[in-house]
């Protein structure tokens, strides 16, 4: 502020005088104290120093005019913040009386007037001590001297001969015994909180391994909670969520067993039989009339993938952009997740509906330490 | 400054103060130890405000959480919705998100002190963020002040936790999502992984335990031990006194400033109000995390371009990036594509940060005291590894959005996650030499201003008609802060010995040869003295690894300035370069 006069270069040498401040030059150093970083920039201090509040009252007697007429000036200007700051504060209590809730417009209204005017009154109150701290009280600047952080050597010592007095005293050094057994006294202490956490929850077992899905259990479209024929699934193209019926709302069982269905055209469904050497060990294709239901818990860490590009054939998990090609068994063709989506096997039971033929034949969801 | 310098003293304090003092004082021998902590001296820097937004935005945390707890019910039994929300009517949901609902759109002033919370921990945890930044490029972690630093980090890491529990509770689609992955990672943790899942939400997820747990973790026992933690932050740094910046007359024995009283506590004030106003114009005008938009959580559904907050992006985008390497073996599974993520980027970044004090005292042998900071530019090293790390989070914060990025840059997704695979690997030693490079720039920069002033933009014209632009000397304050700089000593070349036959540090081994390495490149430098010290600066000065308490810099520095104004010509040309 007023220290950009003070730290002109030197004028003495009898040459022309910088110019005021030049852009691309050091600016004048600034004060560190109550320097801001209003301060280090040139620019913004001159313009608040042009602004006429900055009078240069330094040393002046209490009784000086200028320092009067100042003084007069912040008071009022302080005395304006905290006058807000109530007008605002009652401003708030009455949006809070006056103004109900319980719709979402009265809501948004309601939550306008109280945020505006507690933000107005919080301002006000700031604004008001900051002026008041800048222009009414005397710039004082005081400095500290630091006290060695460390004790000097007679107190160390002295602290050390009594350590050592104490120790001695309380036989601890020389009574081994004691000092063993009271060590193994508190141990089973140490434990005891973990073993007190044991009920907190079951072991896992081979919970991870299976889902409700089982050997004709039908498959709910979610949302409607209704089974579907393959006939009504018959656009080519589409991606549906199915949930196993009796479970729609059990969002442990669905953590699990969500499901999404894919109708392929004729020939557009590629989906590997597995092979051991030569022999035929299992076949994946476990598809009813070119649909196909894959697991929709995604391998990586257990979002939902949700999103089908038809086009391509490309299941995406939103989360961490997963993919994995729809025709060939859902297999990963870039992102994190580590192997393909299980397929469920399906079939169709007597009254034409969509059945699991069982559970998935491998978990199904995030890896583990236990899977294999 | 602008005002006068003395106040009329001549007025008598109330007989209710003074008599509350009296009082007090009889008993607890207070006149002393309060007069002292009156008079506490600041120092002032725009930076040495960061610390005090995460310490503002942490009381303006407790105030509305309060306030929310009041109203809030953590419990994941499933409740049929009916209110005024209509939109939502009839679906099932937690009577954890039909709360939040309830705090939403029945409580007064509930949906403001909602917001006005989430936008508080997002402002915590940057004001730590940027803090620590601070505290990192200039040196102030530094003897005494290592523990305060490791504090730190402790608390931005809680801080993690507390934000991730705290947007959690309401159970909405979003944050539930964000609660299975957080699960599936669990899940992937070697050998305890599926037990410490199932022990966590008592069975498989999401199960009926997670929310009042976390509730219980989010309000009391993280709060507290925060709480605790910067409690004793602050009575460390009030007990070891502030750092300060390098100026005139600010010295390693002094600190310089306003006091507690009035000054401080009127700054300070003020500072809280602002921040709580800042807060509350972003909650009254900003919308933020509107759960009713996202609905109750189903783990069958998911809405795209979900992101965590924004502290939390890293590890989305460490997810994001990395490859999908799995591991099986004598029937396990090593899911290195989730534990890599969640362990290796907060471990290199965190514990790289704890471990830096103490690796840096190693490498240069300073067991000095510190309580003038750095200028980045005069610790290149320490400088460059900051900023290093800066671009490698900032990589890993970016992928996190890496669908958004897509969008809008009109990139393929995949490719901007190769991007930010090349990126993590090839950015953060780019940018540690560029720095490096910039820093030593910039010292060179400070001793030609010593030397020659600096351009004062006046043009003058020679009697044979050339132009030159004046240079003038730079000011006293402008000196005392170039000529603060101090650099690690060189320690003694491999195979040398002292006066005791004792060999050097660095002789001893592998791990005396990168002592010796890590110190060579701590040393490096452009020597603004003017006495032609050369690259040896500080060497033989005894102030550096004798461990006898504090120097009393301010002496040598003035006794340096005042050589250097008057024998700046003196230096003879190519002395002072880097060695």
């Amino acid at each position: 502020m007023s220290d950009m006069e003070e730290t002109q270069g030197p004028e003495g040498s009898g040459g022309p005088v910088a110019p005021h401040r030049v852009i691309g030059t050091p600016p004048p150093a600034p004060r560190l104290l109550g320097s801001t970083a209003v301060t280090e920039d040139g620019e913004a201090a001159e313009a608040a120093a042009d602004e006429g509040f900055e009078e240069h009252l330094e040393g002046l007697p209490l009784d000086d005019p200028r320092v009067v007429v100042h003084g007069k000036r912040a008071e009022r200007v302080v005395a304006a913040c905290f006058t807000l700051a109530f007008i605002s504060g009652c401003g708030f209590i009455a949006a809070y009386v006056g103004l109900g809730v319980h719709t979402l417009d009265k809501t948004l209204r309601s939550n306008l007037a109280l945020g505006t005017s507690l933000s107005v009154t919080l301002v006000a109150l700031g604004l008001g001590a900051l002026i008041w701290v800048r222009h009414l009280m005397p710039d004082v600047e005081e400095t500290e001297q630091r006290h060695d952080l460390r004790s000097d050597e007679k107190e160390r010592q002295a602290f050390q001969a009594y350590f050592k007095e104490g120790t001695a005293n309380s036989q601890f050094v020389k009574r081994p015994l004691v000092r063993r057994t009271l060590m193994l006294g508190t141990l089973p202490l140490i434990a005891a909180p973990v073993v007190l956490l044991r009920d907190s929850g079951p072991q896992p077992g081979t919970s991870l391994r299976n889902t409700v899905w089982s050997p004709g259990r039908r498959l709910l479209v979610y949302g409607t909670n209704t089974p579907v024929t393959p006939a009504q699934f018959s656009a080519p193209g589409g991606m549906i969520t199915i949930v196993p019926d009796g479970f729609q709302d059990d969002q442990d069982a669905l953590t699990k067993a969500a499901v999404i269905l894919i109708k392929f055209r004729p020939g557009e469904l590629n989906i590997p039989t597995r092979y051991n050497g030569s022999t035929l060990i299992g076949t994946m294709n476990w598809t009813v009339d070119n649909i196909v239901a894959y697991s929709k818990i995604c391998t990586h860490v257990g979002c939902p993938v949700a999103l089908y590009e038809q086009t391509t054939h490309h299941i995406l998990c939103p989360c961490h952009q997963s993919t994995f090609e729809a025709p060939t068994g859902a297999t990963v063709i870039f992102g994190p997740a580590p192997r393909p989506l299980p397929q469920l096997p399906m079939t169709v039971d007597r009254e034409g509906f969509l059945v699991a033929r069982s559970d998935f034949t491998q978990p199904v969801g995030p890896s583990f330490w236990e899977r294999g | 400054m602008s005002r006068p310098a003395v106040s009329d003293t001549d007025f008598d304090v109330p007989k209710a103060l003074s008599g509350t003092g009296g009082w007090l004082d009889d008993r607890f021998h207070g006149a002393r130890g309060f007069r002292v902590l009156m008079r506490k001296v600041f120092p002032d820097h725009w930076s040495f405000l960061l610390g005090e937004i995460a310490l503002w935005s942490f009381v303006v945390l407790l105030l509305t959480g309060t306030f929310l707890s009041l109203f809030f019910v953590p419990s994941m039994n499933e409740v049929v919705y009916h209110g005024s929300y209509t939109k939502l009517n009839g679906i099932r949901m937690s009577e954890a998100y039909a709360s939040t609902l309830n705090i939403s759109f029945d409580v007064r002033g509930g949906l403001l002190m909602r917001q006005i919370h989430h936008w508080a921990a997002d402002l915590f945890m940057a004001a730590l963020t940027i803090h620590m930044l601070r505290v990192f490029f200039t040196g102030a972690y530094r003897k005494p002040r290592e523990v305060n630093w490791l504090i730190g980090i402790i608390l931005f890491s809680l801080g993690l936790i507390e934000g991730l529990f705290g947007y959690s509770l309401p159970d909405d689609q979003l944050s539930g999502a964000g609660l299975r992955i957080f699960e599936g990672v669990l899940q992937g943790i070697p050998i305890v992984g599926t037990y410490l899942a199932y022990f966590l939400f008592g069975g498989p997820f999401p199960g009926h335990y997670i929310v009042p747990r976390m509730y219980i973790i989010h309000v009391l026992l993280i709060p507290g031990i925060l709480l605790a933690l910067i409690t004793a932050h602050l009575f460390i740094m009030f007990h070891q006194k502030h750092t300060q910046m390098p100026g005139k007359g600010n010295t390693e024995r002094n600190v310089t400033g306003q006091p507690f009283y009035p000054y401080f506590l009127a700054k300070g004030g003020a500072w809280f109000f602002f921040i709580f106003a800042a807060l509350t114009l972003l909650a009254t005008f900003a919308t933020i995390n509107p759960i009713w938009l996202y609905g109750p959580y189903t783990p069958v559904a998911i809405s795209s371009a979900s992101q965590p907050d924004w502290y939390m992006g890293i590890l989305e985008g460490s997810l994001r990036m990395m490859p999908a390497w799995e591991w099986n073996f004598l029937g396990h599974t090593l899911s290195l594509s989730v534990l890599i993520p969640f362990i290796v980027p907060l471990t290199v970044i965190l514990g790289g940060a704890s471990l830096w004090p103490f690796f840096e005292r190693w490498a240069t042998g300073d067991k000095s005291y510190h309580n003038i900071n750095d200028r980045p530019r005069n610790a290149p090293v320490r400088t460059g590894v900051g900023v290093a790390t800066v671009v490698f989070y900032g990589i890993l914060w970016a992928e996190g959005a890496n669908d958004v990025i897509a969008d809008k840059l009109q990139i393929p997704l995949y490719t901007v996650t190769w991007i930010a695979r090349v990126a993590i690997i090839i950015g953060p030693p780019i940018a540690f030499l560029i720095t490096r490079r910039v820093c030593l720039g910039l010292q060179r920069k400070d001793k030609e201003e010593l030397l020659h002033g600096y351009e004062s933009g006046i043009i003058r014209q020679l009697p044979h008609g050339e132009f030159i632009e004046v240079h003038q000397p730079v000011n006293e304050e402008r000196r005392a802060v170039i000529e603060a700089k101090k650099v690690p000593a060189l320690m003694p070349v491999p195979g040398s010995e002292d006066e005791n036959g004792i060999p050097a540090p660095s002789s001893r081994g592998a791990f005396g040869w990168a002592r010796g390495v890590a110190n060579r490149a701590f040393a490096e430098t452009v020597a603004v003295e003017a006495d032609g010290h050369g690259n040896g600066h500080g060497n033989g000065n005894g102030h550096h690894g004798d461990g006898h308490g504090p120097e009393v810099a301010g002496e040598e520095h003035e006794a340096v300035g005042a050589q250097g104004s008057t024998g700046s010509a003196a230096l003879p040309p190519g002395e002072g370069e880097e060695g």
